[in-house]
């Protein structure tokens, strides 16, 4: 065992790749908006792993992947979208810690299933932080995207030893249904059009990233009374923003603090990460649910995050799970294509429009 | 519980008005049309509320004529902490409070028109004022930041006079640069960062609103006055090749 810095290395990054938490609070009067980890269930289940706090800071990846080394053992965790993952030759396990021996490279790629998936380090990024959080939210000039050649310094595991865990992963992949409760400019839509607004599919458009994604209606596009007419007022993650072409837009942590954009509705928190996580083509369906209603979700999405440290269960190296574990890594065969060189490409991340109003 | 205290999605109605937003928050609305009388209201009502340390609030902010709370959203008595914030607002004439303490006055050098502001000459003509006049209107008159938001330190500062009501553009610019000048709505704005934008870019600034690891990160505060000094491209070339605190060349001085 070698006892070189606690550090990681990034050797090689796709775009999109950035540290994460679960958010910075306390600035919104300054205009920042929290950030923080785009499936922050992926970030507790990763601390679970690792028996230690969702508090600590961890690597975020938005389709494509990177390679990673550290000087020292390592314990990790790889959580949310599952990715091809290999520890020097050896396919490893999704969902599930594992040793990162000194100087043997640990090379994720190709998240399959959702958009953003984690890399968890025991004991945690302990990268500087910049006003009290490490959430990277780069287009507001909160840090940046990782790099190859960018060292993160980590903070004291205190738990070395436990691996070879595994966790089944909470339900929010491929889409689904999305509670909402009343926004700001409910009111300004029609009955016939909120009516239409549940019970119509929604396809997550291509055009999406943390700040937010556009879904496209089976059907005409949302319009409102008023709509150029509304002043400024507070955003907050989970709104369902109608820009100027009548399609909403899902805004996700990195949105802007304000917007004069009429909303629909607003997500419940514990149904964001279905919304970060559905992939382009993903089918989503909103459903207005009332405020005690929408209690009683958060209530129980926060028990489901309490007892994940109880659902923690040894990784079984039984050959006819191993297929299963691996997922998509034997099955498709694809674990050779896994030289950084060759990593897919990263989910299409355009810009949704941010208009100051 | 009952949440009837809790205008549901208010549109119109009697001001002050206590919204919800989400089950995460709760927007205290003092008018639904911009006014100086309702932003001094949602920042001094924004300051009492801090003062009196709520239970369940998490965090405060003001937009230009509300005051947000970020609560907890399974705080179990949001009625009663309703029912507080309108007693408070109940308390006194929220329209007459004065503006909060520690302002600054701040002009800021702006090269307007020309490549550093594309759509200056489409602006003047938008204000009907003949561009000696636009000039001096927008140069003359002091406008008061009256919310920082949409990106870290980004001001909305207004009211020019009622000739710059000009509507924002259909058409989205695609990209303006940090520091640049925009107008619409009586309003003016510094962008904190690159941008798209539906305000007309008129000018350029070296101004840093945000600066991430200085001891003050944010420049600008609600309440500062502001005034645009007019420079040439080439000042604004040495002040950008110059500064290194971010001011841009600005000068500064405390009001009050």
């Amino acid at each position: 065992m070698s006892h070189g810095p606690a550090e990681l290395q990034v050797l090689a990054a796709g775009p999109g790749i950035s540290v994460q938490d679960l958010g910075r609070f306390g600035y919104l009067g300054q205009g920042v908006s929290a950030s923080g980890a785009a499936d922050p269930v992926a970030m507790h289940e990763g601390a679970a792993l690792l028996g230690q706090s969702p508090d600590l800071a961890a690597i975020e990846m938005a389709g494509a992947g990177g390679s990673f080394r550290a000087a020292r053992d390592l314990r990790i965790s790889l959580t949310g979208a599952p990715m091809a993952a290999r520890i020097g030759d050896s396919p490893v396990a999704w969902n599930a810690s594992h040793l990162l021996p000194a100087d043997v490279p640990l090379v994720l790629g190709g998240a399959r299933g959702g958009v953003y998936s984690y890399l968890h380090l025991g004991g945690g990024v302990a990268s500087p932080p910049l006003l009290g959080a490490r959430a990277t939210n780069a287009a507001a000039g909160l840090g940046r995207a990782l790099a190859a050649g960018d060292v993160l310094p980590l903070g004291l595991d205190a738990k070395a030893g436990m691996v070879n865990q595994r966790l089944d992963p909470l339900p929010r992949f491929g889409g689904g249904l999305l509670r909402i409760v009343p926004s700001l400019q409910t009111g300004l839509f029609g009955a016939a059009d909120l009516k239409r607004f549940c019970a119509i599919p929604f396809t997550r458009d291509p055009r999406g990233n943390r700040m937010g994604v556009k879904v496209l209606p089976d059907g005409a596009p949302f319009r409102s009374e008023g709509q150029l007419t509304i002043l400024s007022e507070i955003i907050v993650p989970g709104d369902i923003q109608m820009t100027g072409d009548g399609v909403p837009y899902v805004l996700l942590n990195d949105c802007q603090t304000t917007g004069g954009y009429p909303r629909i509705g607003t997500v419940l928190p514990c149904d964001l990460p279905r919304v970060a996580q559905a992939l382009p083509g993903a089918v989503l369906r909103f459903a207005f649910v009332s405020a005690d209603e929408g209690r009683a979700a958060l209530r129980q999405a926060q028990a489901a995050l309490a007892a994940l440290p109880r659902a923690v269960a040894p990784l079984v190296r039984d050959p006819h799970q191993m297929p299963d574990l691996l997922s998509y890594n034997l099955v498709d065969g694809v674990v050779s294509a896994l030289a950084p060189e060759d990593l897919p490409d990263a989910q299409p991340q355009p810009t949704p429009e941010r208009e100051a109003r | 519980m009952s949440e009837t205290t809790i205008t549901d999605a208010a549109v119109g109605g009697a001001f002050p008005q206590i919204a919800a937003v989400g089950l995460g928050g709760l927007l205290v609305r003092f008018s639904d049309q911009l006014s100086e009388a309702a932003n001094r209201a949602a920042l001094a009502f924004r300051a009492e509320v801090a003062l009196q340390g709520l239970a369940g609030v998490q965090e405060l902010s003001t937009s230009l004529t509300g005051t947000f709370l970020r609560i907890d959203p399974l705080y179990p008595d949001v009625a009663g902490l309703c029912a507080q914030l309108q007693r408070l607002l109940d308390s006194r004439d929220w329209y007459a409070a004065p503006l909060p303490q520690g302002r600054r006055h701040l002009r800021i050098p702006c090269v307007i028109g020309g490549s550093h502001g594309p759509q200056w000459g489409d602006a003047v003509a938008a204000s009907g004022l003949a561009e000696d006049q636009a000039l001096a209107s927008l140069t003359e008159n002091r406008v008061r930041v009256l919310t920082i938001g949409f990106a870290p330190g980004q001001p909305y500062m207004g009211q020019l006079p009622p000739e710059w009501n000009i509507p924002r553009l259909s058409q989205l610019t695609p990209q303006v640069p940090a520091g640049a000048l925009v107008i619409a709505i009586r309003q003016l704005i510094i962008f904190s960062a690159a941008t798209p934008t539906g305000w007309r870019h008129i000018g350029q600034s070296a101004f840093r609103l945000f600066r991430p690891d200085a001891a003050r990160p944010f420049a600008l505060n609600p309440g500062d006055e502001v005034s645009i000094r007019p420079i040439t491209a080439e000042e604004y070339e040495n002040i950008r090749a110059q500064d290194r605190s971010g001011d841009g060349g600005a000068q500064i001085e405390v009001l009050a």
